[in-house]
C-alpha cells in the first residue's frame, strides 16, 4: 500500500540526479553521493543492527588509499581497482569486526575508535599512503576501456550508478529475512539469542558489509579527487558520518542520504566564511541532534506526515 | 655497563621514569571517566576537551590575570568542575532515560564544539607556559637527569588519584555514592539526593580533567588540539582496564605509561600504537577487561 | 552548462569590443583574480594565513601605483584547513566558476600537489610559497607550477652545512616519522655526510607529538654533538622546550632544519639562543626589507615571514608578467615570468627554472641571545649568504621530466 508511494519518491530522486550536473556543480554532487553512500553503509549498522562503529572513517581510507594505490603505482584498471580497495576494506572489517563485537555497548564504540586509531597511525607511517603528503594524481582510467571517466560528466553517471547499485544492494538486505534479524538484535539482543540465533556471527556479517560499502565509497571517492589523503581515515571523518546519519535520522533508507547533503554543503558553503568554526557549528548540530531531534530529518519528516494523515 | 637486551640499564630506568609520567595522565583521566561512568552510566567523550580546557584556562589565567600556577592548580579544576555542572544540568540530564549511546555522541558534540572555539580563538600552534619557578631544574637520579617538574606530576597525580580511591572505597559519602550507582531509587528513597550528586559526581570527574590539563600545560605545549589526541588512547586504557573498578583504572593508566615507555626504548616507531595492540590482546583474552567483571 | 553560455557571451563581446581597441589587454573577462589558497586556522596560519593575503593585497597595491592597466585586479582568498581534498576543491570551483587566474600560497605539502594537479588539468598557475617539499619541483612537477621561496633541501643544506663547518661533527636526528620528516631526514643526512660530519643514528617519532622527553633522552645517550630536528611546526618548538628542560641544551645542540621567525617568537631568545637556521627573508637584513616590512607590519601587527614575503613577490612578479605578455593566458604568462628575472626586496635576480624552482639566494641565521636583542622580532645574525646556485637543489640531480637532460 504504502510501496508505491515511495518508488515514486526513489524515481523522483532518481530522475533529478540524472539532471543534477547540468546545475550543480557535478565534483561537488559526486562528493556528497559518495559520502551518502558511505553514510548508508554506516547506517546499515547503526540504525538497523544497533551497534555504534566509532571509526567508520577507517574503512573509507582503506579503500582509498588501496584503489589509489593500484591505480597509480600498478596501473590497474579502474574497475579491479575498485574492486581491491573494496575487498581490501572487507577484510580490513573483518578483522576490526571480529574483535570489537566481542564488547557491547559503548565499549563497542570505544573499541572501533581506538582500533581505528592505530590503523590510522600505521597509515600516517607507512610509506605507500605518502604520510601527510597523501597519494597524489590518481588516475581515473577509463571504464571498461571504453567510456575516458576523466571527463567529469561521464565520471558522474558511474559514480551515480555505483550508488544506486549500492543502494539497492542496502535496501534489499534491510528487507530480507537477514535484516529482520539484524532489527530485532538492535531491539533485544538477548531475546535473539534465547531464540538460537547466533548473535555475533549475525553482527559480524552486518558489520563486515558495512565496511564493504565504506570501502567502496572510499574507493570512489579517490576517483571523484584523485588523490587519497589522511583525511580520510581520521577519527573527525568517523565522528561526521555519524552526525550524518543522526541528522538524516538513523534507520531510515533516506536518511543518511539526507544528512550527507545538507553536511556536505554546509561544510562547502561554510568554509571560507567561518574557518574553524565549521567544527563548532558541527558540534553544535551534534548536541541539538541527540537533545531536541533524535529521529533526525527524515525521521521527523515521516512522524510529521503521519501525524498529518491522522495515522 | 649494564645491559639488557643490548639496552644500557639508564636509558631503560630513564625511559621506565618518563613513562610513570604519562601513565600518570593516563591515570587521572581514566579514573575521571570511570568515576563518571559508574554514577551516570556515561562515556564522557568531552573528556580531553575538559582536560585542554583546564590548560587554556591556567594560560589565560595567567596572562589575561597574573594567576600563577599554583592559584591555577585550584582555581582551574574548580572552574572546569562549575563548566560541568552547567553541562550536567542543562543538557545530560535529558539522557539518563535514553540508551547510553546518546551520552556519548552529546559528549562527543560538546567535545567538537569545546575544541573548535579554542582553534578559532588561539590557533592551533600551541601556546608556551612556563614552568614554576620553584619547580625548575632537575633532580640526579644517577641514571638521568629528571625534571623536578616530571616528578611533582608523578607526585600530584599519584595523591589526587589515591585520595579518590579512598574517599569513594573507604568513607560513608562514597558508600552513599556506591549505594546510588548500584540501585538509584532505592538509595534516593533512603533520603539521599541522588540528581545533586550525579551532578556533583560529573562535576569531580571532568574537574580532574581540568587538573590534569593544568598539570600538562607546562611540560606540554597548550594546544586545541592536546585533548583529543590524548582522549583516544586513554578510552583504549579504559577498554583495556574495564570501568569496574577505581583501583583497576588508576593501576591500568600507570602501567600502560610504562609499557609505553618501554616501548620507546626497543621500537620508538609503534610507540602510539602500542596501547592498542594491548588493548587487542586483552580483547582476545578477557574481554571484559583486566579489572572488568563479566556481566 | 549555462554559465558557459555566458561566458561564450561575455568572450565574443570583448572579442568585439576588444577589435575595435585592439591593443588594449587581452585579459580574460577584463579581471585577473588572485587567489590566496592558505591555512588560516590550523597549525600554520601564523607564518602564513592573514598574513599572506595582507602580502598579496601589498603586491596589488605596488603594481597598480607602478602601473596603469585597462584590467581590474582582484584578490579572493580562503582557508584550505591543511586538507589536500578541501583545498583542491576550492581550487577547482575558483578555476571553474570563479574564473581565477592564479593560486599562491599553500602551505603543506599536501595541499600544494593536489592544487598543482588542478592547476594543471585547468592550465592555470600555482605559485607555491608554503609548502616545504621538494616533490613539487621533482616527481610531481608540472609547467604551470612555481615554487618561490624555499624547500627541504634548501633549508637543510645551509643549516646542516653551517653546523658541521662550526665544528659539529656528530649529528642524531630527531625525525617526524612521515615521509616529510624522512625526506628532511635524508636531505640533511647527505649533507652532513658530504661535509665530513658522521650520523650516529635517528629515532623516529610519531607525528604529531606532544612528548618527546623519552625520544630526546635517547639522543642524549647517543652522545651526539648535534640534534637534528628534522620535524616542523609544533614539533619542533616543543622538541626544543622539552631539550632544555631535561638538561639536554646546551650541553648538546639542536639544528631545526625546518623553523620559522614565528617559531623563533613563540619560543623566545632565551630557550633559542645560538641556534642556526636557514631562511629565505629576513625582514631586518636591509632597508629595502625593513621597508616593506615596516608596511606590512602596520597592518599585520606583527612582522611577515618569510613565506609571506615570497607571496608577495611572486605575486608581483606574476602581475608585471601579465602586463608584459599583455595577456592572461597561462603559457604567455608562464613563458614570461620564466624569461624574466625576479627583481624585489625578496629576491635579487632571482631565475625560474624549467622544473619550476625559483632560486634565489638564501640566509644563514643564527639566533640571538637575549642581551643582543635591542627591539621587537630583533632576532638574528645573518651570519651567511648562500649564493643561489648553493642554496637549492642542483637542476642536474632534479628528477623533474621537464627537465632536458
Amino acid at each position: 500500500m504504502k510501496m508505491p508511494k515511495i518508488h515514486f519518491g526513489y524515481l523522483t530522486l532518481f530522475v533529478a540526479l540524472l539532471f543534477a550536473p547540468f546545475i550543480v556543480y557535478p565534483v561537488l554532487m559526486m562528493k556528497v553521493m559518495c559520502f551518502a553512500l558511505f553514510a548508508c553503509a554506516f547506517n546499515l549498522l547503526l540504525g538497523y543492527t544497533g551497534l555504534l562503529s566509532f571509526g567508520h572513517a577507517v574503512f573509507l581510507g582503506t579503500g582509498a588509499y588501496v584503489t589509489g594505490h593500484v591505480l597509480k603505482e600498478w596501473g590497474w584498471p579502474t574497475e579491479l581497482g575498485l574492486l581491491a580497495g573494496t575487498l581490501s576494506a572487507s577484510v580490513l572489517g573483518l578483522v576490526i569486526g571480529a574483535l570489537a563485537i566481542r564488547r557491547q555497548g559503548i565499549y563497542f564504540a570505544m573499541v572501533t575508535l581506538a582500533l581505528a586509531q592505530m590503523v590510522y597511525f600505521l597509515f600516517v607511517q607507512a610509506p605507500f599512503t605518502g604520510g601527510e603528503d597523501g597519494l597524489q594524481g590518481i588516475p581515473r582510467g577509463t571504464l571498461l576501456g571504453v567510456v575516458d571517466l576523466a571527463d567529469d560528466q561521464s565520471l558522474y553517471y558511474f559514480v551515480l550508478a555505483i550508488c544506486v547499485g549500492a543502494f539497492w544492494l542496502i535496501h534489499r538486505t534491510i528487507h530480507s529475512p537477514f535484516g529482520q534479524i539484524l532489527k530485532a538484535v538492535r531491539e533485544n539482543e538477548a531475546r535473539v539469542v534465547s531464540l538460537g540465533f547466533d548473535v555475533a556471527k549475525y553482527k559480524l556479517v552486518a558489520f563486515v558489509l558495512s565496511a564493504t560499502l565504506a570501502g567502496l565509497a572510499g574507493a570512489t571517492k579517490v576517483l571523484v579527487f584523485k588523490f587519497a589523503t589522511l583525511t580520510d581515515a581520521h577519527w573527525h571523518t568517523s565522528g561526521e558520518v555519524v552526525l550524518m546519519t543522526l541528522l538524516g535520522g538513523m534507520g531510515t533508507a533516506f536518511g543518511p542520504v539526507v544528512g550527507a547533503g545538507v553536511i556536505i554543503s554546509l561544510q562547502s558553503e561554510l568554509a571560507d566564511k567561518v574557518g574553524s568554526l565549521v567544527t563548532v557549528i558541527m558540534g553544535g548540530i551534534f548536541v541539538v541532534c541527540v537533545l531536541a531531534f533524535r529521529r533526525g530529518i527524515v525521521g521527523e519528516a515521516s512522524a510529521l506526515y503521519q501525524r498529518i494523515t491522522g495515522r | 655497563m649494564t645491559e639488557i637486551f643490548g639496552i644500557p640499564i639508564q636509558a631503560l630506568m630513564g625511559q621506565l621514569v618518563l613513562g610513570l609520567v604519562n601513565g600518570s595522565f593516563y591515570a587521572m583521566l581514566s579514573l575521571g571517566l570511570a568515576v563518571i561512568f559508574g554514577m551516570l552510566n556515561i562515556i564522557n567523550f568531552a573528556h580531553g576537551a575538559m582536560y585542554m580546557a583546564g590548560a587554556f584556562f591556567a594560560w589565560m589565567g595567567l596572562t589575561y590575570w597574573g594567576i600563577g600556577y599554583w592559584w591555577a592548580l585550584i582555581l582551574v579544576p574548580l572552574a572546569v568542575g562549575v563548566v560541568g555542572i552547567v553541562i550536567e544540568r542543562t543538557m545530560l540530564r535529558w539522557l539518563y532515560q535514553l540508551d547510553h549511546l546518546y551520552g556519548l555522541l552529546l559528549t562527543f558534540g560538546l567535545a567538537l564544539m569545546i575544541e573548535g572555539v579554542f582553534r578559532y580563538y588561539y590557533g592551533a600552534s600551541g601556546l608556551p607556559y612556563s614552568i614554576p619557578e620553584e619547580l625548575t631544574g632537575a633532580i640526579n637520579l644517577g641514571f638521568m637527569f629528571l625534571p623536578k617538574y616530571r616528578a611533582w606530576v608523578v607526585v600530584v597525580s599519584l595523591v589526587v588519584c589515591l585520595a579518590t580511591w579512598f574517599v569513594i572505597e573507604k568513607t560513608k559519602l562514597g558508600a552513599y555514592l556506591r549505594a546510588a550507582t548500584e540501585n538509584p531509587r532505592l538509595t534516593q528513597a533512603f533520603g539521599v539526593n541522588v540528581p545533586l550528586m550525579v551532578m556533583l559526581t560529573y562535576g569531580f570527574g571532568v574537574a580532574l580533567a581540568g587538573l590534569g590539563g593544568v598539570l600538562a600545560a607546562p611540560a606540554y605545549a597548550v594546544s586545541p588540539l592536546m585533548g583529543s589526541n590524548l582522549i583516544i588512547v586513554v578510552f583504549a586504557v579504559v577498554v583495556i582496564g574495564g570501568m569496574g573498578s577505581i583501583m583497576g583504572s588508576i593501576l591500568t593508566g600507570l602501567s600502560l605509561g610504562v609499557v609505553e615507555g618501554l616501548t620507546k626504548v626497543f621500537y620508538a616507531e609503534a610507540s602510539n600504537t602500542v596501547v592498542f595492540v594491548v588493548m587487542v590482546i586483552v580483547l582476545m583474552i578477557r574481554p571484559a577487561g583486566l579489572f572488568g567483571k563479566e556481566k | 552548462m549555462k554559465n558557459f553560455n555566458k561566458k561564450q557571451i561575455c568572450v565574443a563581446i570583448f572579442a568585439a569590443l576588444g577589435l575595435a581597441a585592439s591593443a588594449q589587454a587581452q585579459v580574460s573577462d577584463n579581471v585577473v583574480r588572485i587567489g590566496v589558497l592558505t591555512d588560516m586556522s590550523g597549525a600554520y596560519s601564523d607564518l602564513a594565513g592573514t598574513g599572506s593575503v595582507v602580502a598579496t593585497n601589498l603586491a596589488v597595491e605596488d603594481f597598480k601605483a607602478k602601473n596603469k592597466v585597462s584590467w581590474a585586479i582582484e584578490v579572493v582568498s580562503a582557508d584550505h584547513q591543511n586538507k589536500g581534498d578541501i583545498s583542491s576543491n576550492k581550487a577547482r570551483e575558483w578555476f571553474d566558476r570563479d574564473k581565477v587566474d592564479v593560486v599562491t600560497d599553500l602551505v603543506t605539502t599536501s595541499t600544494a600537489l593536489a592544487v598543482m594537479k588542478v592547476a594543471k588539468e585547468k592550465n592555470k598557475i600555482a605559485l607555491i610559497s608554503g609548502a616545504a617539499s621538494t616533490r613539487i619541483t621533482n616527481e610531481d612537477c608540472n609547467d604551470v607550477t612555481v615554487h618561490w621561496t624555499y624547500d627541504t633541501y634548501a633549508v637543510a643544506n645551509g643549516t646542516a652545512k653551517a653546523v658541521v663547518k662550526q665544528g659539529g661533527k656528530s649529528w642524531y636526528f630527531l625525525t617526524a616519522d612521515y615521509a616529510f620528516g624522512q625526506s628532511l631526514e635524508k636531505d640533511a643526512t647527505d649533507v652532513v655526510n658530504a661535509n665530513g660530519g658522521k650520523v650516529l643514528g635517528a629515532v623516529r617519532h610519531p607525528f604529531p607529538g606532544s612528548d618527546f622527553s623519552s625520544f630526546l633522552l635517547k639522543a642524549q645517550s647517543s652522545g651526539a654533538q648535534v640534534i637534528g630536528l628534522a620535524n616542523a611546526g609544533t614539533d619542533t618548538t616543543n622538541s626544543i622546550k622539552q631539550a632544555a628542560e631535561f638538561g639536554i641544551t646546551p650541553k648538546q645542540s639542536l639544528a631545526g632544519l625546518l623553523m620559522f621567525i614565528t617559531d623563533i617568537h613563540s619560543l623566545g631568545l632565551a630557550t633559542t639562543q645560538t641556534m642556526y637556521l636557514t631562511e629565505a627573508f629576513y625582514w631586518d637584513r636591509n632597508e629595502e626589507t625593513r621597508a616593506w616590512s615596516k608596511r606590512f607590519f602596520d597592518k599585520q601587527r606583527k612582522m611577515p615571514t618569510m613565506v609571506q614575503a615570497g607571496v608577495y613577490s611572486a605575486t608581483l612578479h606574476y602581475l608585471n608578467a601579465v602586463k608584459a605578455a599583455n595577456s592572461d593566458d597561462t603559457q604567455k604568462v608562464m613563458a614570461m615570468m620564466k624569461k624574466t628575472p625576479v627583481n624585489d626586496f625578496f629576491a635579487k635576480n632571482g631565475v625560474i627554472r624549467e622544473d619550476g624552482r625559483m632560486v634565489h639566494d638564501m640566509y644563514l641565521m643564527q639566533v640571538k641571545k637575549p642581551d643582543e636583542s635591542k627591539y621587537p622580532w630583533d632576532y638574528y645574525n645573518v651570519r651567511q649568504t648562500i649564493p643561489a646556485a648553493e642554496a637549492f637543489q642542483p637542476l642536474a640531480a632534479s628528477k623533474c621530466s621537464l627537465v632536458k637532460k
